[in-house]
């Protein structure tokens, strides 16, 4: 959603009409200089990151910045043999898809009532889901996690498939309300005198028609739960279950002076999020900027 | 492509003409568009409900509700409860003590600093993070070469785990083999050694340098989202009118982002109440506290001390901190952006 509009002010840029070229290109110079500044601050830690990876100690500590010499691939392949690593985007993989199902399946249904019945104590019945939003997940770890003993949910993905799911309501109610609201009157009128009954059209008409709403509320829904770290951190005692940020944490901890296999880790840990990104760009940034000027 | 009208126009339009998104009576003055559901077939006091209908709202909202009430409304709840108690968090809580946690509260020289950092984390936010991503949204939204990738290059951090992101900058930082501290002897600073992390007194400041590069690019998307909702005709007479690049930020751009900048110091606001993951990882807290955060210290007393019956009262602190801060900032501040979006209740206004 940002692309189509940033081309208006390439086609006419106004002040530059009257400028001398040699100002002009002072200007681009000094926001060349800036723009590179700044990425070579989110650039560099990076890079530090991949070329440590294929270091060994020894040459990280005379040697931080430069290239490695020699390479040392043994820290990246030892740990994309071993099966830890997998195991780990596997659990995180599962219950971000857990979650995605169980917070848009209840949310999209939540959305058609708040969008399009009117009933006396909706509104107020939206806004509380909608409150939960500036309620942060450390607000209610701890009574949380005593729930979820006494539900026997510990060292189970539920413990932390449930929670997310829960705690993600309330944005996806919202951006999906917002949307539905945009699907004319008409389409349901008239499904309704086909006889559609009201989970036929919002199963086979509006939920159809409603996918890049439904897209925007899973991505944004996925990286929640694969970044998320508090909940997996206390359900899961049992390591079988860790999922990756939680695995790169114990990771740290369990290989504190091997500098190099930690930046590996780190390094190999960060691919699959990136590669989301790459793929779900325009769906995250989309979701992210409705979301917080909806919400 | 349908996605791209699906967002884009439609939040453009709001920012600009300001009507609410959330607005919760639909007969309200604002542009809503045509298409507004309720317009014919639902009149504004919900009259004779099929019986049909009641079924079938109750059956769409139930899964939602059932997990809304149970694990999000529940713990809050709870936590109110244990909170009253001491107690160790095993069995039923037994020892009573009333509001005991929460005078201990008061007089806890960690939680009270708790408030203090949290406070120091929020102003450096307000002072340098802000303005960046506001200047480089700016930047980014001339004519320049290459932007597309500064764009995605910006945003990129921010869809890194806080964990991944303090893991590689523990390392960063680290005393001997770590990039912080090679950066700064050849930038002529001198060799600052161990004092990242380890230096009471700067590891705020270092938690802040991370916090601002895993953060600052959300907050430039936003920017870049609200300065592309602005009709550039605007901005256009400002400049035929002879006003100069910055009188032009200043008096036109400045305000008519407003609604932008307002919603990313509340975001930023509430992700400074409950900053955990990053803090956790990069430094436990440490060194004697000196980074220690509302959360942080809920953790080390309910899931380390066993002092769960404590614990609930920082866990009902922050909610209370959070509830009044947005309630407040809803008021007074976001009043005039979002009318009924999220804790204006709809019958007010």
């Amino acid at each position: 959603m940002i692309t189509p509009t940033t081309e208006a002010p390439v086609a006419a840029p106004p002040t530059q009409r009257l400028r001398p070229a040699t100002r002009r290109r002072v200007k681009a110079l000094s926001l060349h200089t800036a723009s590179i500044a700044v990425a070579a601050f989110i650039v560099v830690p990076i890079a530090f990151g991949v070329l440590g990876g294929f270091k060994d100690n020894g040459q990280l500590a005379t040697n931080p910045l430069g290239l490695p010499s020699p390479w040392h691939p043994g820290n990246y392949t030892d740990l994309l043999i071993s099966g830890e690593f997998w195991r780990q985007v596997g659990n995180s993989l599962l219950i971000a898809l857990g979650t995605v199902v169980l917070v848009v399946g209840a949310g999209a249904m939540a959305a058609y009532v708040f969008a399009r019945f009117a009933f006396r104590g909706r509104e107020v019945l939206f806004t509380l889901f909608a409150a939960g939003l500036m309620f942060p997940f450390a607000v209610a770890i701890l009574p949380l996690f005593i729930l979820l003993r006494t539900f026997g949910l510990l060292d189970n993905p539920l413990g932390v498939i449930l929670p997310q799911a829960a705690f993600g309501l309330p944005l996806t109610i919202i951006i999906l309300r917002s949307f539905f609201r945009t699907i004319p009157a008409e389409v349901e009128e008239s499904a309704r005198l086909d006889g559609c009954s009201a989970f036929g059209f919002f199963w086979r008409i509006l939920l159809p028609m409603s996918r890049p709403a439904l897209a925007t509320v899973s991505v944004l829904a996925i990286v929640a739960s694969w970044n998320n770290f508090f909940l997996p951190l206390v359900i899961f005692n049992d390591q079988t279950w860790w999922t990756l940020p939680v695995g790169v944490q114990q990771f740290q901890g369990q290989y504190a002076t091997d500098t190099a296999r930690v930046l590996a880790y780190v390094v190999i840990a960060m691919v699959p999020a990136l590669a989301f990104y790459a793929v779900a760009e325009r769906q995250l940034i989309g979701g992210l900027t409705a979301g917080a000027t909806k919400g | 492509m349908p996605r791209e009208t699906t967002h884009g126009p439609e939040a453009s339009a709001r920012t600009r003409t300001g009507p609410p998104a959330l607005s919760p009576v639909p007969t309200q003055n604002t542009p809503r568009p045509a298409t507004w559901p309720a317009a014919g077939s639902a009149p504004r006091a919900p009259r004779r409900l099929p019986r049909h209908n009641v079924v079938a709202i109750a059956l769409f909202l139930a899964p939602a509700s059932l997990l809304f009430v149970l694990l999000v409304v529940t713990p809050i709840l709870l936590a109110m409860y244990t909170s009253l108690f001491k107690w160790n968090g095993f069995g039923i809580p037994a020892d009573f003590i009333g509001l005991g946690n929460y005078t201990r509260l008061l007089d806890d020289t960690v939680f009270v600093g708790d408030l203090k950092r949290g406070a120091i984390l929020i102003l450096l936010s307000l002072v340098f993070q802000l303005p960046m991503a506001l200047g480089l949204a700016m930047l980014l939204n001339q004519p320049l070469r290459g932007r597309a990738v500064y764009r995605v290059l910006f945003f990129a951090p921010y869809v890194l785990s806080e964990v991944i992101t303090a893991v590689l900058f523990k390392l960063v930082f680290s005393p001997n083999q770590g990039l912080a501290n090679k950066v700064t002897s050849w930038l002529g600073l001198g060799d600052l050694g161990a004092s990242w992390l380890a230096d009471p007194s700067w590891v705020l400041y270092s938690l802040f340098i991370v916090i601002t590069w895993k953060y600052f690019g959300f907050h430039m998307i936003l920017y870049l989202a609200g300065r592309q909702s602005i009709p550039n005709e605007i901005i256009e007479a400002a400049e035929v009118d002879g006003a100069s690049v910055w009188k032009t930020f200043r008096y036109v751009t400045l305000p008519l982002l407003g609604p932008t900048i307002r919603i990313s110091v509340f975001l930023s606001v509430i992700g400074a109440i409950q900053l955990f993951d990053m803090v956790w990882v990069l430094t436990g807290g440490g060194p004697v506290n000196a980074s220690e955060t509302m959360a942080v210290t809920m953790f080390q007393f309910g899931f380390r001390r066993f002092e769960v019956g404590y614990a609930s009262a920082i866990s009902v602190a922050m909610f209370l901190i959070s509830l009044v801060f947005a309630l407040l900032y809803q008021r007074y501040v976001l009043r005039r952006d979002t009318e009924g979006a999220v804790t204006t209740m709809g019958a007010r206004r």
